[in-house]
C-alpha cells in the first residue's frame, strides 16, 4: 500500500478510536476562546455551530474502547449500549472538552439522555433538537425555522459572537462541499467497491465527525486520489449488499471487516447518516436560515426515525438496492434499538415484494465476537451468489 | 440456656446461627439446600444445636483449671466422633433405602444377588467411616451426599462386575436412595447421637484420675443443660417457603446488612455475590439498611455464571480463581450473559488465547457488573464488606480491590472466613431483638 | 366501578356495530388524545394501548406477542406494539370478545413516545386508510413555548381537522368542540379532587392500582361527554363518603384495614399480573398515594384544564403537558413534590422493559430523588404485557425488602 494512503488510514483510525478527543483539544488550543459543541446521532444543523466559529463534534459512543464502569449504573439491561459509553465518557471527564451538547430527536433513549445531561451537568449547555415530523413548509417549516433561529442565538451566545448571515452562508457552502465529496465517494464505491472497502470508507467518513469540515473535505479528496493510484486493489467477485440499521450506535470496525471477509461487498449503507443527511446541496440564493430550514424538509434522507407522510415504507431501500445493483440487504441493528428494530419488519416487507434477499442480526458497539455473524453473512453471501447464478 | 435462631435458606446451602442472650454466637450449622427446604432448615438448625453443645463442652472445660489443658484435644475428638456416629446413622438409612429401591426395580439380576452386592458396598463404606473422621482426615465436603456418594461410586465400580451386577444399576440406585435419606430426618434424635459421641469421646480421650472424674462431671452437666429456643427468624432466597410464620421472616437484604455490621462494625457498604443473585447494600452505623440494589432478572454476573464457566472448562469452581491469578494479561470479555459465555469462551480458546487470561477477564466482567450495582446503590463507602460464595474466590477479590481503589479510592475491604453465615447471623440478631422488644 | 364497566362495555358494543351504524372509527393513543375534537366529529376512538393492556390483564398478551415475534418483530421492542399487531393478526377481537372495526383514520398523536410513530406506520401497512400525524414537540427545557403551541395548532388546522372532515364528511364545528371542552373541565375538577383525596392520612384511595380505574374514562373515550361528567361526580361522592367514614382503599382482598406505608409510584404497572402485583403491596399495608402513571393522559392536578375559550390552543397545551412529554428534570421535580405533598414514606419505581420513554433515566431519577427528599427509593423491573418479564419471586423479594427497610428505619427514628 502506498505510504501516504497507509498514513492517512492510520490517522482516521486513530481519530475514530480516540475516546479522549485529542484532536478537538488540539483544535481548541490553536486559538484563544475556541469552543466545541458535541452532538449525538443522527442529524443536527452543524452549519450553525460552524458559522458561530465553533467546532461541531460527533459523539458516537466509545465502541469497545472503554470499560463501562459507571455507565451501567444508569441504564437497565434492556437499553442499548451507546448511552452507557457516552455517560461513561462524560463522567470520566472525556467530554469536558465540549462546551455544549446536542441531542437530536432520534428515539426515546437519546431524548431522555438529554434530560440526564441536564441533571448531571446543570452548568453545561444542553439542547434537545426536536426536528419536525411535519414536512409542510408553512407548518413544520415555520416551526423548524424558529428552532434553528433559537439554536443559532444559543450558539452565538455560547461563542460570544453576533449572528452573522454571511458567515452562515459561507458555512452552508463549506458543508455542501463536504457532503458533495462524501457523495462522490459513495458513488465511486458503488461502481468499484473493491477499491473502497467499507471499513476504510467508514473511517474516512467518520473523521468528519471530529475534524473541521474544510480539513475533512481535503482529506476525502486526497483519499480518493490515493486509492485511484493504488494498483494492488483488484476486482473481486463478492456479493453486493446494502447494510441497514447502523445509523446510531456504531458497529464495531471488526463487524464491517467480518462482513467483507465473509464475501459481502457493501455498496450502500446508513452509516454516519448525519454527516450526509442532506442529499442535495443547500441552495446558494436567499436567506441562509430559510435555506437551511427548507433543506431539511426537502432533501433529508430517509431513515427509521423520520416520519414519512405518504406511501409505504422502505421505498428508499428498494431504490438503493436497484440504484447500486445490490444483490441483497443485511439488516444489522444494535440490540434494543427501537427505531431500527421497529422499522425492520416494514423494510422486510418492501424487500419481499421485490424478491430481494435479506438476512438480519444484531450487534452492540462493544461486540467483540463475530464468529456467528461471519458464518451467517458467509452463508448469506454464498446463497445470493448461487441464487443469482441460477 | 436460652437461644435465638437465624436460618438462611440459600439456593445452594442452608445456614443456621444460634445466639445466646448476650448476642454471642452459640452454634452454627450448614447443610446443602436439597429440594426440600423444610428438611434443609431443620438439618441446619440441628447441626447448629450440635455445635452449640460442643461449644458448651469447650467452655466448661476451659472454665475448669484442671481440664483447661485437654480442651484443645477433647473437643475436636468429640466432634469427629459425633460426625462418625452421625455418618453411620445416615449409612444405616441409606442401606435401608438402597434395599427398598433394589427390591422395587424389575431387573435381570436376582434381588438377592443385588442385595448382597449392596450390602458389600455399604459394609465397606461403614468401615471407611473411621478414615473419613480420623484426626488427620481431609474431607472434600462435609455433606453426606458428597462423602457417601464418592465412596459408593468407587466401591460400586469395584463390586459390580464380580457381583454380576451392572454398574449403571448400582449408580441409579444410589441416586434414588439418597433423596429420601436427605429429605427426611433421622429417627435417631440428634441429642442421642451427641450423647453417644460424648460417651465415646470420654472413653477414648483417656484422662486419668481426678481429671477423668471432672471430665465426666462436666460432660454430664452439659448434657443436661437444656437449649431452649426462644425465637427464630428465617431469611434467604427460598424464604417464602420457610417453615416460619410470616412475621418471623426477614428480607435477606436486611439480614445481610445487619450480619455484616456485626461481623465488621464499621461496615457502610456490603456486596454479596451469591449463586443466584448479587446485592449491593448500604447500611448506617447501626447496621440498618438505607438503600440496596439487586441484579435484574437474569443471573448474569452471579456465582452461577462461574459455575457454568467451570463446567465449560471442565474445572471445579474453586479452581477458577487461582488459575485466573496466573494470567499475564486480562482478556476483555463483553458478555456476562450465561447464555453467550460458553460460545465466547470457546471462540477465544480457539483463537489461541490463554485459559488463564480469559479467566482473568471473566472474573473482571463479573466484578464490573457488581460495580454497577454498587454505584446504583450509592457507591462504595468506608468500610466495605464483601460476602457470599464469590468472596472466597481470590481472583474476584483481587479484581474488586483494584476496581474499588480506581473508582472510589482506598477502601478497607473486609472478608470474613465465616461470611457464608452473614445472612443467618443477621436473622438470629433479628430474632434476639424481637424477643428483647417483646420482653 | 360498575358504572365504569357499563360505560366501557357500551363503548365496545358501539365499536362493534360501527360498520352497521355508519359510524367512523379513529385509532389513536392515550397521551395527547384529542377526544373532544374527535367527539365533535362524532367519530369513535379505538385506543390500541388500552386494548393491549386489557389483553394483558386477560392473559392473552403472551400469545399475541409470540404471534408478532413469529412474524419478524424483534424480541427487544415494545410489547404493546407486538401485542396489538398479534391481536390484529389473530382476528382483531377486542377485550370484550367483540371484533374491533377497522380504522377509517389513524390519528397519530406523536406525544411523549417515539414508538407511537412506528406503531402507526406498522398499522398503516395493514390498513388502507389515511393517517393524520400530529407532531407534539417535547418539553425538553421544562416549559411550553409559544411557537410550539402554534406549531401544534397549525397541524390541527392543516392536517388533523381536514382529515377528520374528509373521513366524516362533516365540517369542523368549533362550537361543538367548545361544549365538549367545557364538559371535560368539569370532569377534570372532580378527578383532581379524587386524586388529591390521597393527601389524607390514612388515604381513602390507592392512587396507582386503584388509580388506573379512576383515570380510565377520562383518558379514553369519555372525556368531554356527559357520561364522563357523571362518572366523576359519582366517583367523587363515593370517595367523599369513604373519607367521611375513614375507610381505607379497596384492594383485591377487600378494604385495606391498616395503612402502614405511604408510597409514591413512578412508572406504569405490569398488566399481566396486575392483581398479584397489587397484592404484593396491599398485603403489606402499602398504599400508593400518588403516581406518575396516572398522569400519562394529562397533569390535571398541576392545574391544567381544557379551556373552551381557546379550543385549539388548549388541545395543544394538553398534548404537550402529558407526563411522558416532560423532561427528566421536570419529572424529578414532580415526584419530589408528590413525596412532600402526600407525606410519603418512600417512593418506588417500576421500570418496564417496553417503555424507554418512561424507563431511560429512572436510575438517575432514583438517586436524585433520594438526595433531594431524603426518602429512600425502591426499584423493581417488569414489563407492561410480556408475561415472560414478570418474575414474581424476584419482584416480591424486592418489594418486601424495601418495605421492611422502611419499617426498620422508622423503628430507629422513633
Amino acid at each position: 500500500m502506498n505510504a501516504e494512503l497507509a498514513q492517512l488510514l492510520d490517522r482516521v483510525r486513530g481519530l475514530s478510536e480516540d475516546v479522549d478527543f485529542a484532536c478537538v483539544r488540539e483544535w481548541k488550543g490553536q486559538g484563544s476562546g475556541r469552543k466545541a459543541v458535541g452532538y449525538m446521532p443522527i442529524y443536527v444543523p452543524r452549519e450553525l455551530i460552524h458559522a458561530s466559529g465553533m467546532l461541531p463534534v460527533g459523539v458516537l459512543g466509545a465502541g469497545d474502547r472503554l470499560e463501562i464502569i459507571r455507565g451501567d449504573a444508569y441504564f437497565q439491561s434492556y437499553i442499548c449500549h451507546i448511552p452507557r459509553s457516552t455517560i461513561e465518557m462524560a463522567l470520566t471527564g472525556r467530554l469536558d472538552v465540549l462546551d455544549g451538547m446536542l441531542f437530536p430527536s432520534i428515539c426515546d433513549v437519546i431524548r431522555n439522555l438529554s434530560g440526564m445531561w441536564r441533571l448531571l451537568f446543570p452548568d453545561r449547555y444542553v439542547r434537545y433538537v426536536d426536528v419536525p415530523q411535519n414536512f409542510s413548509p408553512d407548518v413544520g417549516g415555520a416551526y423548524w425555522r424558529r428552532e434553528l433561529e433559537q439554536l443559532w442565538s444559543d450558539f452565538s451566545g455560547l461563542a460570544g459572537r453576533p449572528r452573522d448571515a454571511r458567515a452562515l452562508a459561507r458555512s452552508l457552502e463549506i458543508y455542501n462541499e463536504n457532503r458533495r465529496e462524501i457523495r462522490r465517494l459513495y458513488e465511486a464505491r458503488s461502481l468499484e467497491p473493491w477499491l473502497y472497502p467499507a471499513s476504510e470508507l467508514y473511517l474516512v467518513t467518520r473523521a468528519g465527525s471530529v475534524l473541521p469540515p474544510e480539513e475533512h473535505t481535503t482529506l476525502l479528496r486526497r483519499y480518493r486520489e490515493l486509492v485511484a493510484e493504488e494498483s494492488e486493489r483488484r476486482e473481486e467477485d463478492l456479493s453486493r449488499i446494502v447494510l441497514v440499521g447502523t445509523f446510531c450506535e456504531q458497529p464495531p470496525l471488526g463487524l464491517l471487516l467480518t462482513l467483507e471477509r465473509a464475501g459481502c461487498s457493501i455498496v450502500d449503507d446508513d452509516l454516519l447518516l448525519g454527516l450526509r443527511w442532506l442529499t442535495e446541496d443547500v441552495p446558494e440564493e436567499g436567506d441562509p436560515l430559510d435555506r437551511l430550514a427548507a433543506a431539511y424538509l426537502e432533501c433529508s434522507c430517509q431513515t427509521a426515525s423520520v416520519y414519512q407522510p405518504e406511501g409505504r415504507r422502505g421505498g428508499w431501500l428498494v431504490e438503493s438496492v436497484k440504484r447500486n445493483q445490490a444483490e441483497g440487504v443485511i439488516f444489522c441493528a444494535p440490540s434494543f434499538c427501537d427505531p431500527a428494530l421497529l422499522e425492520q419488519p416494514m423494510l422486510v416487507e418492501a424487500l419481499a415484494a421485490e424478491g430481494i434477499p435479506h438476512t438480519q442480526f444484531k450487534y452492540s458497539e462493544n461486540t467483540g465476537q463475530f464468529a456467528v455473524i461471519r458464518e451467517q453473512a458467509g452463508t448469506f453471501s454464498d446463497s445470493i451468489r448461487l441464487w443469482s447464478e441460477a | 440456656m436460652n437461644i435465638f435462631v437465624g436460618v438462611d435458606l440459600g439456593s445452594t446451602t442452608t445456614k443456621a446461627v444460634l445466639l445466646d442472650e448476650r448476642g454471642t454466637i452459640a452454634g452454627r450449622g450448614i447443610t446443602n439446600s436439597r429440594s426440600n427446604y423444610e428438611v434443609a432448615s431443620r438439618v441446619a438448625r440441628e447441626e447448629a444445636l450440635v455445635t452449640a453443645r460442643f461449644n458448651l463442652v469447650r467452655n466448661a472445660l476451659v472454665a475448669d483449671s484442671e481440664l483447661a489443658g485437654i480442651a484443645d484435644g477433647f473437643v475436636p475428638l468429640l466432634e469427629r466422633t459425633f460426625r462418625r456416629e452421625q455418618y453411620r446413622d445416615q449409612l444405616r438409612r441409606l442401606r435401608g433405602e438402597l434395599h427398598r429401591s433394589g427390591d422395587r426395580g424389575r431387573r435381570s439380576q436376582s434381588p438377592t444377588r443385588l442385595r448382597e452386592v449392596l450390602d458389600l458396598i455399604v459394609d465397606e463404606m461403614d468401615e471407611r467411616a473411621d478414615r473419613h473422621f480420623g484426626a488427620l482426615a481431609v474431607r472434600k465436603s462435609d455433606f453426606f451426599r458428597d462423602l457417601a456418594g464418592g465412596d459408593y461410586m468407587a466401591l460400586a465400580e469395584r463390586f459390580a462386575e464380580p457381583g454380576g451386577v451392572e454398574f449403571e444399576t448400582l449408580s441409579g440406585l444410589f441416586d434414588r436412595a439418597i433423596l429420601p435419606v436427605e429429605n427426611s430426618v433421622s429417627e435417631t434424635p440428634m441429642e442421642e447421637l451427641v450423647g453417644r459421641a460424648l460417651d465415646a469421646a470420654v472413653g477414648a480421650s483417656g484422662p486419668r484420675g481426678g481429671a477423668a472424674a471432672g471430665l465426666e462431671l462436666a460432660v454430664a452437666r452439659v448434657r443436661s443443660t437444656p437449649l431452649e429456643e426462644l425465637s427464630s427468624v428465617g431469611t434467604g432466597y427460598g424464604r417464602q417457603r420457610l417453615p416460619f410464620p410470616k412475621e418471623q421472616i426477614r428480607s435477606e437484604i436486611l439480614c445481610h446488612g445487619l450480619g455484616a455490621h456485626v461481623m465488621f462494625p464499621a461496615t457502610k457498604t456490603v456486596l454479596d455475590i451469591g449463586g443466584q443473585d448479587t446485592k449491593a447494600i448500604q447500611v448506617d452505623e447501626n447496621g440498618i439498611v438505607t438503600s440496596f440494589q439487586m441484579n435484574d432478572r437474569c443471573a448474569a454476573g452471579c456465582g452461577r455464571y462461574l459455575g457454568y464457566i467451570a463446567d465449560e472448562m471442565n474445572l471445579g469452581v474453586h479452581e477458577l480463581g487461582p488459575l485466573a491469578q496466573q494470567a499475564t494479561t486480562c482478556v476483555k470479555i463483553n458478555s456476562t450473559c450465561t447464555v453467550f459465555a460458553g460460545a465466547e469462551l470457546r471462540e477465544r480458546l480457539s483463537l489461541g488465547q490463554r485459559r488463564e487470561d480469559i479467566l482473568a477477564g471473566l472474573h473482571r466482567a463479573i466484578v464490573l457488573r457488581a460495580m454497577s450495582l454498587l454505584a446504583r446503590s450509592g457507591g462504595v463507602r468506608e468500610e466495605f464488606t464483601f460476602t457470599g460464595g464469590v468472596a472466597r474466590n481470590p481472583a474476584a477479590v483481587a479484581a474488586l480491590e483494584q476496581l474499588v481503589a480506581e473508582n472510589y479510592g482506598e477502601r478497607t475491604i473486609n472478608i470474613s472466613p465465616d461470611s457464608i453465615y452473614t445472612g443467618a447471623l443477621g436473622a438470629a440478631l433479628f430474632a434476639l431483638s424481637a424477643s428483647r422488644k417483646a420482653a | 366501578m360498575l358504572l365504569q364497566k357499563e360505560m366501557i362495555g357500551k363503548h365496545y358494543r358501539d365499536l362493534a356495530s360501527a360498520g352497521d351504524e355508519g359510524s367512523k372509527v379513529v385509532y389513536t393513543f392515550v397521551p395527547g388524545n384529542l377526544t373532544e375534537l374527535m367527539g365533535s366529529f362524532g367519530v369513535l376512538p379505538v385506543l390500541p394501548e388500552i386494548n393491549a393492556l386489557q389483553s394483558g390483564m386477560r392473559k392473552l398478551s403472551g400469545d399475541y406477542i409470540s404471534e408478532a415475534e413469529k412474524q419478524g418483530h424483534s424480541e427487544d421492542v415494545c410489547t404493546y406494539v407486538k401485542c396489538d399487531i398479534g391481536m390484529l393478526k389473530k382476528g382483531n377481537v377486542g377485550p370484550t370478545g367483540l371484533k374491533l372495526p377497522e380504522p377509517d383514520l389513524l390519528l397519530l398523536s406523536y406525544t411523549g413516545c417515539f414508538t407511537f410513530m412506528k406503531w402507526f406506520e406498522l398499522l398503516r401497512q395493514e390498513y388502507d386508510c389515511p393517517v393524520a400525524m400530529l407532531h407534539v414537540p417535547y418539553q425538553a427545557d421544562g416549559r411550553i413555548h409559544d411557537h410550539h403551541r402554534d406549531y401544534i395548532v397549525e397541524q390541527l388546522e392543516s392536517e388533523v381537522i381536514p382529515k377528520l372532515e374528509q373521513v366524516t364528511g362533516r365540517r369542523f364545528d368549533e362550537e361543538r368542540l367548545r361544549q365538549r371542552l367545557a364538559l371535560s373541565a368539569e370532569a377534570e375538577n372532580d378527578l383532581v379532587w379524587v386524586l388529591e383525596s390521597a393527601k389524607n392520612v390514612p388515604s381513602p384511595i390507592d392512587a396507582y392500582f386503584g388509580g388506573v380505574y379512576y383515570i380510565g374514562p377520562i383518558f379514553t373515550a369519555f372525556r368531554g361527554t356527559q357520561a364522563g361528567v357523571e362518572y366523576y361526580q359519582t366517583l367523587r361522592a363515593e370517595i367523599e363518603e369513604r373519607l367521611a367514614e375513614r375507610r381505607g382503599p379497596t384492594t383485591p382482598e377487600g378494604e385495606l384495614e391498616e395503612e402502614r406505608y405511604r408510597l409514591v409510584m413512578e412508572g406504569p404497572p405490569n398488566w399481566t399480573s396486575f392483581r398479584e402485583f397489587w397484592r404484593m403491596f396491599s398485603e403489606e399495608g402499602a398504599v400508593v398515594v400518588a403516581s406518575s402513571y396516572t398522569k400519562v393522559g394529562g397533569l390535571y392536578d398541576r392545574g391544567f384544564r381544557h379551556d373552551p375559550e381557546r379550543p385549539l390552543a388548549t388541545l395543544a397545551d394538553y398534548c404537550m403537558g402529558c407526563y411522558t412529554n416532560l423532561s427528566l428534570p421536570a419529572r424529578v421535580d414532580l415526584i419530589a413534590d408528590y413525596i412532600r405533598e402526600y407525606r410519603a414514606d418512600g417512593f418506588m419505581i417500576n421500570s418496564v422493559k417496553s417503555c424507554n420513554s418512561f424507563s431511560v433515566g429512572q436510575l438517575l431519577m432514583l438517586r436524585q430523588l433520594e438526595e433531594r427528599t431524603g426518602v429512600p427509593g425502591g426499584f423493581i423491573e417488569s414489563d407492561l404485557v410480556d408475561p415472560r418479564y414478570f418474575s414474581s419471586a424476584n419482584i416480591k423479594n424486592r418489594i418486601e425488602s424495601y418495605l421492611q427497610m422502611l419499617e426498620q428505619k422508622r423503628g430507629t427514628a422513633a
